[in-house]
């Protein structure tokens, strides 16, 4: 007879001494794990809800401001520093880790309406409703010395905007005209125009370098070549656009935040129609800013709210908001891609994670592990009804609700009506009509 | 073809299998009959396997000894293979021709100029199978009856998918799922202990062998496994091992019970609750514990210190534990079924089964679903969710004896009075799969957790193996006790069979029947005290909901079928949809001239509402199939008759029917 039977010696499954890590001997043989699926769904469910209730994500207020903040300067290299101008001509440092204001002063009479830092970093520009164009230093100046720009040059008619080149040393202003300038030239070596009579942004591309984009006033958004001398092609569209951003990853693709509630993803070489119309603000919409990786942008508007959308996306994937918030003015997407920057009419800059129930600092492994895997559980569930509600739902403002549920009954109203039209009329009189076209007038070269 | 049959090849056949997979180098062997009957040789678990290793030894030879004058009987054998099919592994078989065939055109292949990204997905979407010339990774190759055994069902292929993009993702997934089944079966040969076994000599069975020869025979380790309690007093006995198979509870019916580490022989505790015991059972951690008593349920803690009095449970005769989902599930005497929330104490569902005192109980452990067995020789499988069974099998012509479920949950046996045994497939309700007549009336069944069926009869125990697939002529064990049996169970994880009767308890060595290697995060049998404490918080955020428990429990992870599309234009139908006119005339109230403008408002405001409930109720019966309210009233008669599913918790819930 031959018989053996399981024994397990002990020195095997224990640990030897108190401070060693538990051993734990896997199998994954499927009868030893039933309810497999079940047991991933709860964990799942768990994870989602998680989520939410770690969803916090606002990180600070930056206090300071006399005046409503009317605009951001992105720095290049730097991710601590920003700077940011207000409505009575002010513009302030911020030491952004810190929460702190490191240095300010008064750059312009009345508005400061761009900032644009030169390529390296060192200095940057404003631009002001007192038709100047201020140049000034990143770094604090020296003991004693004045608080002074280093250059100043004076444009003959109104500015509104300002972009530097990526990487030559030019800027656009825009305004009555879109103006080229070089940086040691006091004229704008170029001038565009083409029938309009004011222009309220201008985005240089920052791949395609002498790609220029500016939103006019005529609803429609004009494209330029730097080297050319006159504009190339503009698209009209049926509200006027607030701000442009272009995907910092694809050359050919800009957004643009609209006054009907709406942004638009275009693609420069098809702008018959955008490729993508990403609905949910409920109020115009007046900031815009891409992600460093170019798959999301944040938007913020008059509902004084923020908005986060995936790129390709229709709907937002994120809303943030705070009671205090007003109308926002200005946003931007911190280079390291993890938070947002907001600034509103109160005067408040506020920071926001990108990512709201992200934990900051570092990770433990066994942390990232764990983190990973709920990841993957959402997505593998995430279209399963519980949980994708979950995921779904946020807590809005009241006003944003009940605009919400108006601008609802409003489209079904308007959608019902459509098809009432098309049975009663001859068939192929009343057409279908795409969102994406609905919007568009037309579009010029 | 004779060879094919021979047995005895198996032991050549196996030491080639284990320096094949184990060195991770190819062994070579010049013969193709060997090869072949390396598969045959083996037990029925592995025999799914023998066609890779005839591929692998193909291979070889269609790569370097073509010219081999042994090899002439090649194609003949393969064409042998290809005739013979065992639908179990069909699929695997069918997949490992193909396979074959790609591998015989293969010889051909030269290697072509870039041929873009799309074949290069292609190529990436069907990597399992190393073909010979991407010599890259040198990793062994899997057997095809591992990978089916961690296999997750069939793939979907995708054909239905226009976009690319689409198309292109989900063929990444899949590539992820066949990774990760690659890397289960490849992981087997890291377990670290392997399986006891029982072997007879020349001219001995193994059913002659005594516990107390077996007990010799072994190390003092496992010697000690054998033991009796004799406990005349306390009369019946019934047991309950831990989940872990650590720890053992006793309960005797004139109120003795008593829990210890029976590894250890330590005692944690030993009380006479003073009233008669009709089960014990542990609970999700070692612990606490239940005991049904003479009246009601008594929850007891690891001191014996009374914690819980359980008034709701009233005169329960069985209980079972379902750990996954925290609920202790009763038979009363008076035909009641309750599931009990442990972890809230919350009583989910409790309903009068109205077939009478239900004396036998178990536990399907694949889908947590209570059989109960019937004098009417009924087997009959209840969920809390649904207050009707499951399903209702005829099993017996007789009165059930006993009945019992294996751990995978695919095969019941049940015995009636009539000394009948019948096998029976449980997934599909099917069978019977093998009809036995024994010598006495079982009236004890239990599975062990590597198939062994040991069977109670009178004061007889009897252990089968392999008595589900194909027909057992003799029992692998058999012992005799002094007395009758109360009930047994395997311990998990362990050889050994417990066997409670009416003079104590009896615990029996069965070699071969525990599974040899435990998952620590499942349940550890050298669990520590914080180590439990965690896992005792981990499962209980991972508690599966009662509404889950159905027949099938991979409904969730199946793809719902209602199309988005057909969804949509449900929707629209909704939105557009012209409810049936009603004639109406307000009553003239005010007493002036009819159609005034207040009446015309009345009637809209009443058309209005009624297009509401309409489009209402048309919506309560389910968005799908509708088209006109008369075809709204069928299709809502047909929801209400579709068994009860997990993905029912999802509908909308309907409101509560007036009075």
């Amino acid at each position: 007879m031959k018989v053996k039977v399981l024994c397990r010696n002990p020195d095997y499954y224990l640990r030897e001494t108190k401070r060693d890590i538990y051993k734990v001997p896997r199998n994954y043989e499927p009868s030893l794990h039933p309810f497999e699926g079940l047991r991933e769904y709860t964990r799942a469910l768990n994870a989602v809800k998680l989520e939410r209730v770690f969803a916090k994500p606002f990180v600070g207020n930056l206090d300071g401001h006399q005046d409503g903040v009317s605009c951001f300067g992105k720095h290049p290299q730097r991710l601590s520093l920003l700077v940011s101008g207000s409505y009575d001509g002010e513009v302030r440092l911020w030491d952004l880790p810190q929460q702190k204001c490191v240095r300010n002063f008064r750059a312009h009479d009345g508005f400061v309406r761009g900032i644009a830092f030169l390529p390296d970093g060192q200095q940057f520009v404003t631009v002001g409703d007192d038709k100047t164009i201020k140049m000034w230093k990143t770094d604090l100046p020296d003991w004693g010395e004045e608080e002074e720009p280093t250059n100043t040059y004076i444009s003959k008619s109104v500015i509104m905007g300002v972009s530097h080149h990526q990487k030559e040393p030019m800027f656009a202003t825009c305004g009555e005209l879109c103006q080229v300038w070089e940086e040691d030239r006091n004229e704008p070596i170029r001038t565009f125009q083409w029938g309009v009579d004011s222009l309220h942004d201008v985005s240089f591309n920052p791949i395609e370098t002498n790609l220029l984009a500016a939103c006019a006033s005529d609803r429609s958004i004009i494209l330029y070549d730097t080297r050319d001398i006159g504009p190339i092609r503009k698209v009209i569209m049926t509200l006027r656009s607030n701000r442009l951003c272009w995907n910092p990853m694809e050359a050919f693709i800009f957004t643009c935040a609209n006054e009907d509630y709406n942004l638009y993803t275009f693609d420069t070489r098809k702008l018959k129609q955008p490729l993508q119309v990403h609905m949910d603000h409920v109020s115009a919409v007046t900031a815009i800013d891409y992600a460093p990786t170019g798959k999301e942008f944040v938007s913020g508007g008059y509902d004084k709210s923020l908005r986060i959308f995936e790129h390709g996306k229709s709907h937002s994937r994120d809303i943030y908001h705070t009671k205090r918030m007003q109308r926002l003015t200005c946003v931007l997407w911190s280079m390291d891609n993890k938070y947002i920057l907001c600034g509103s009419d109160e005067m408040n800059i506020r920071m926001w994670k990108a990512r709201s129930a992200e934990k900051l600092g570092v990770l433990r492994p066994r942390e990232k592990t764990a983190l990973n895997y709920s990841e993957a559980l959402k997505r593998k569930f995430g279209s399963h009804p519980q949980i994708s509600r979950i995921a779904r739902h946020r807590q809005v403002p009241k006003h944003v609700y009940h605009a919400q549920k108006e601008l609802r009954t409003i489209k079904l109203k308007q959608k019902r009506k459509e098809a009432n039209r098309r049975a009663h009329s001859k068939p192929g009189t009343v057409p279908f009509l795409s969102e994406k076209k609905k919007h568009i007038v037309e579009e010029q070269e | 073809m004779d060879l094919l049959h021979d047995r005895r090849i198996f032991a050549v056949v196996s030491i080639c299998y284990m320096c094949f997979f184990g060195a991770g180098e190819a062994p070579y062997v010049s013969s193709v009959s060997v090869c072949i009957a390396t598969g045959y040789g083996l037990d029925d678990r592995r025999v799914g396997f023998r066609i890779p290793m005839t591929r692998y030894f193909l291979k070889q030879e269609s790569q370097k000894d073509k010219q081999k004058p042994q090899n002439k009987g090649n194609e003949g054998s393969i064409k042998e293979l290809r005739t013979f099919k065992r639908p179990k592994y069909k699929s695997s078989i069918e997949k490992s021709q193909k396979e074959i065939d790609a591998l015989v055109t293969v010889v051909k292949y030269k290697r072509k100029a870039w041929r873009g990204r799309k074949y290069e997905d292609d190529k990436l979407a069907g990597a399992r199978v190393q073909a010979p010339w991407n010599r890259k990774s040198k990793r062994v190759p899997v057997p095809e009856d591992k990978l089916a055994h961690h296999s997750r069902g069939e793939g979907l292929s995708g054909d239905g998918i226009k976009t690319d993009f689409h198309q292109k993702k989900l063929k990444k997934h899949e590539a992820n799922i066949e990774f990760s089944i690659e890397q289960a079966a490849r992981a087997e040969i890291l377990l670290p202990e392997e399986s006891g076994f029982l072997l007879a000599d020349e001219g001995e069975l193994t059913t002659q062998f005594t516990q107390q020869q077996i007990a010799s025979s072994v190390d003092i380790t496992s010697a000690t496994k054998h033991f009796d309690l004799h406990l005349a007093e306390f009369g019946p006995y019934r047991m309950n091992y831990s989940r872990n198979g650590r720890f053992l509870l006793i309960g005797g019916r004139r109120g003795h019970v008593a829990a210890m580490d029976w590894v250890t022989k330590k005692l944690l505790c030993e009380v006479n609750v003073m009233e008669a015991v009709y089960d014990v059972q542990w609970l999700h951690v070692e612990t606490m514990f239940a005991v049904a008593q003479k009246q009601w349920v008594y929850v007891y803690d690891n001191q014996g210190i009374e914690l819980h009095c359980i008034k709701k449970l009233n005169k329960i005769l069985h209980m079972e534990f379902l750990p996954y989902h925290f609920l202790l599930a009763t038979a009363s005497e008076e035909g009641y079924l309750s599931w009990l929330d442990i972890s809230i104490g919350k009583m989910v569902s409790q309903f009068n089964t109205r077939m009478g005192r239900l004396n036998l109980m178990t536990l399907n452990p694949y889908n947590a679903v209570v059989c109960l067995g019937h004098s009417k020789g009924i087997v009959t499988m209840w969920s809390p969710n649904v207050k009707e069974p499951l399903s209702k099998m005829l099993c017996h012509q007789h009165p059930l004896q006993s009945l019992a479920i294996d751990s995978q949950g695919q095969y019941m046996a049940t015995a009636a009075v009539d000394r009948t045994l019948k096998i029976w497939d449980v997934r599909k309700l099917e069978g019977p799969l093998q009809q036995y007549k024994l010598h006495a009336v079982a009236s004890n069944l239990a599975f062990s957790q590597r198939g062994l069926l040991a069977i109670g009869m009178g004061n007889v125990v009897e252990v089968y193996r392999d008595c589900c697939q194909r027909p057992a002529d003799r029992p692998y064990l058999r012992h005799r006790l002094f007395k009758r049996i109360g009930n047994m169970q395997f311990c998990p994880y362990e050889d050994v069979l417990g066997v409670a009767s009416d003079s104590g308890f009896t615990s029996l060595i069965i070699p071969g029947s525990g599974e040899p290697n435990f998952d620590a995060l499942e349940s550890n049998p050298f669990q520590s005290k914080s180590q439990r404490r965690e896992s005792e918080v981990k499962s209980l955020l991972e508690k599966i909901q009662p509404e889950f428990i159905t027949l099938d429990p991979t409904v969730i992870t199946d793809v719902h079928i209602p199309t988005l599309r057909d969804k949509v234009e449900a929707k629209k139908k909704l939105l557009f949809l012209k409810p049936p006119k009603i004639d109406f005339q307000p009553r003239n109230k005010s007493g002036k001239k009819k159609g005034t403008v207040k009446v015309a408002q009345t009637k809209r405001i009443v058309r209005e509402e009624q297009r509401r409930e309409f489009v209402k109720t048309l919506k309560d019966a389910g968005i799908g199939e509708i088209t006109s309210p008369q075809n709204t009233e069928s299709s809502s008669v047909s929801v209400k008759h579709k068994p009860f599913t997990a993905l029912d918790r999802f509908k909308p819930k309907k409101k509560k029917e007036e009075g």
